[in-house]
């Protein structure tokens, strides 16, 4: 009975703070909470704050204005070099790889029963299944026991064998390769999810209007409908697509060759795990941190246009 | 009084909306522009997609079975030709020789996976479930917070939160591995939107007035509803906490996990190949036989996963 006359007295205004009703709610939803506030958002303020100061981890911070930020943006080539690339990746493998998973699922909602589930299977079986990335090294080794340089060779287009992970004409794009390889993760199984969950009568009311191809029903109808998958997918994609840095370095060793695959997360774990700069690597990570809540923006702006 | 209220479970719902279909529902008739033929194409495409998603896969799982002098042959074979078990036989008196018994990493990997799974998964629907169903001061901010830090990469934060550890006193004990997984926001979220679309609020609102609490309002009748979100949840953080390798904020040897001291022994490289490669075999099959098993209860908890603008 407390409940229902409470519903009543708030109904469609906001919840005073000191009301019974929002107490327990806090009460309940506090463990989850002060747990995650403190390692997720906490952090980042901690960083924001820390970005401004010259801190190497055993003296107490100074304050050093933005020193921090003015080094990275005139003084730091090699900063530079890593947001280059990190944009490029972060393009290839964010959209790219976000287009793949959904064409894929795309097709895999044409199967039915074990095809379709053993189908869904195999493509998210990379992303959950740890560092098996590293295997590509194997079969892109540099020597000619490589199974890429063996078929190569075997087949005549080259002479001796190519440093796939030492070249810097190679690296980028398998690195980009591998990384869209491992990242069909929660997005595409959300993506399958979706496309099964969409009513068939959408599809023949479309028939009836004139909906004549494939393509029209995917922009009109498939599409739109399935707007909150695709934010979820994008969203997911976003982490994916800036956290690249630990493949390149697993697979190509840092300091990469002429830094070609050098991404901002290396540089922030050179200068934070290495050089005990923090506040230099605060500031790299705030600039990573204000990229991922930008592209966040931008992609929200561009989903609300599908179906239009 | 609440037995009644139980009975509207999530089959029954289910049930109900695939026997009351729309007057022009066609369910069986089959659109003009899906044919034979387009099947046939689509399924080639994945096929051959497929093969490249599963090509390294498939060859650590060969290279597991091989014998040691097949293992270096010229001209590389792929598969095995005298299949042997011996590498996984290898594999475990490996671990009987380490300087810290191999049992030790199994039970901090397990007992971090279980203690880590449950909190995480208590505390998340308990929060779900204020912000699905109560009221809440500030409630819409506190969520489009979690669900922005979906995206946070783990490197951002690395440095603040060493520093947040150390003022904890947490370093070198097993909270450094727990107590960050509890907050985990996909969790959060994939559990709210679930409950969101699939506990009916009538069901809340009449065990209310039954005069039933909230904790059991949440443990009797909505967490049976959501089996699957549960499920899914429990999934995701076990495979994030089973793929836990080194921390830095570990440092004491005995406190280390499985998957660290599995790592150690195929970073030898050449001289343990044929372990190393068991040892990555036994690594993945974890997580993939988790997931298989419980494939169905994550595809249903995705389908609820949509984020709204």
């Amino acid at each position: 009975m407390f409940f229902k006359r409470k519903e009543k007295v708030y109904k469609g205004r906001k919840i005073p703070f000191w009301s019974k009703e929002n107490w327990i709610s806090i009460g309940m939803s506090s463990p989850y909470l002060i747990i995650f506030l403190t390692f997720n958002i906490l952090p980042i303020i901690i960083a924001i704050g820390l970005s401004f100061t010259y801190f190497n981890m055993l003296q107490a911070p100074t304050f050093n204005g933005i020193t921090n930020y003015l080094n990275l943006l005139t003084n730091d080539d090699l900063f530079l070099t890593g947001l280059k690339n990190t944009i490029i990746m972060a393009v290839c493998v964010g959209p790219g790889g976000y287009i793949v998973a959904l064409i894929v699922a795309w097709l895999i909602n044409e199967m039915k029963g074990f095809v379709r589930t053993l189908m869904t299977f195999l493509f998210y079986a990379p992303s959950i299944s740890g560092n098996v990335y590293f295997i590509w090294t194997v079969l892109f080794s540099s020597d000619s026991m490589g199974y890429a340089n063996g078929i190569l060779m075997n087949i005549g287009a080259i002479t001796e064998p190519i440093r796939f992970f030492q070249n810097p004409s190679y690296m980028m794009p398998l690195c980009i390769f591998i990384a869209i390889w491992c990242s069909f993760g929660s997005g595409f199984l959300n993506f399958v999810a979706g496309f099964k969950g969409i009513d068939r009568q959408y599809y023949e009311a479309a028939m009836v209007d004139g909906v004549t191809n494939r393509w029209q029903e995917l922009w009109y109808i498939t599409l739109p409908i399935m707007r909150p998958q695709l934010l979820f997918g994008a969203v997911m994609s976003i982490s994916s697509a800036f956290s690249v840095g630990g493949i390149c370095t697993a697979l190509c060793g840092f300091p990469s060759t002429q830094y070609a695959v050098h991404t901002i997360m290396n540089h922030l774990e050179d200068f934070g795990g290495a050089r005990y700069e923090m506040g230099y690597a605060c500031a790299i990570a705030v600039v990573l941190f204000l990229m991922i809540i930008g592209t966040n923006f931008l992609i929200r702006k561009m989903l609300a246009k599908v179906g239009e | 009084m609440s037995e009644n209220v139980k009975k509207v479970s999530l089959a029954d719902k289910i049930k109900f909306h695939k026997e009351n279909k729309g007057p022009g529902h066609l369910s069986t008739m089959r659109l003009r522009n899906r044919t034979t033929s387009g099947y046939i194409t689509t399924l080639i495409v994945l096929l051959l997609f497929s093969i490249v998603m599963v090509i390294p896969m498939l060859y650590i799982l060969c290279n597991s079975l091989k014998p040691l002098n097949e293992l270096w042959i010229f001209p590389p074979r792929f598969f095995p030709h005298n299949p042997t078990f011996k590498n996984f036989r290898d594999l475990f008196e490996v671990m009987n020789t380490s300087t810290v018994p191999f049992s030790r990493y199994i039970f901090n990997t397990a007992f971090i996976s279980i203690v880590g799974t449950g909190a995480h998964v208590i505390a998340a629907s308990l929060c779900a479930y204020v912000f699905a169903r109560r009221r809440m001061w500030c409630k819409e901010g506190l969520f489009k917070t979690v669900q922005t830090a979906l995206m946070f990469v783990g490197g951002v934060t690395g440095i603040p939160s060493f520093i947040i550890m150390v003022g904890l006193g947490w370093i070198d004990t097993y909270y450094a591995y727990i107590i960050p997984a509890i907050g985990a926001p996909l969790g959060l979220y994939l559990m709210k939107q679930f409950m969101e679309q699939l506990v009916p609020v009538s069901v809340i609102e009449a065990a209310r007035i039954d005069g039933c609490g909230e904790f059991k309002i949440l443990f009797r009748i909505v967490m049976p509803m959501v089996k699957s979100a549960w499920v899914t949840l429990i999934i995701f953080s076990f495979q994030g906490l089973w793929g836990a390798g080194g921390s830095s904020f570990i440092y004491d040897e005995s406190l280390k996990t499985f998957n660290y001291a599995i790592q150690q022994i195929i970073s030898v490289g050449i001289v343990r190949a044929g372990i190393g490669a068991a040892a990555q075999v036994l690594l993945m099959m974890v997580p993939i036989i988790v997931f298989l098993i419980s494939q169905s209860n994550v595809m249903e908890t995705m389908a609820t996963s949509g984020m709204k603008e």
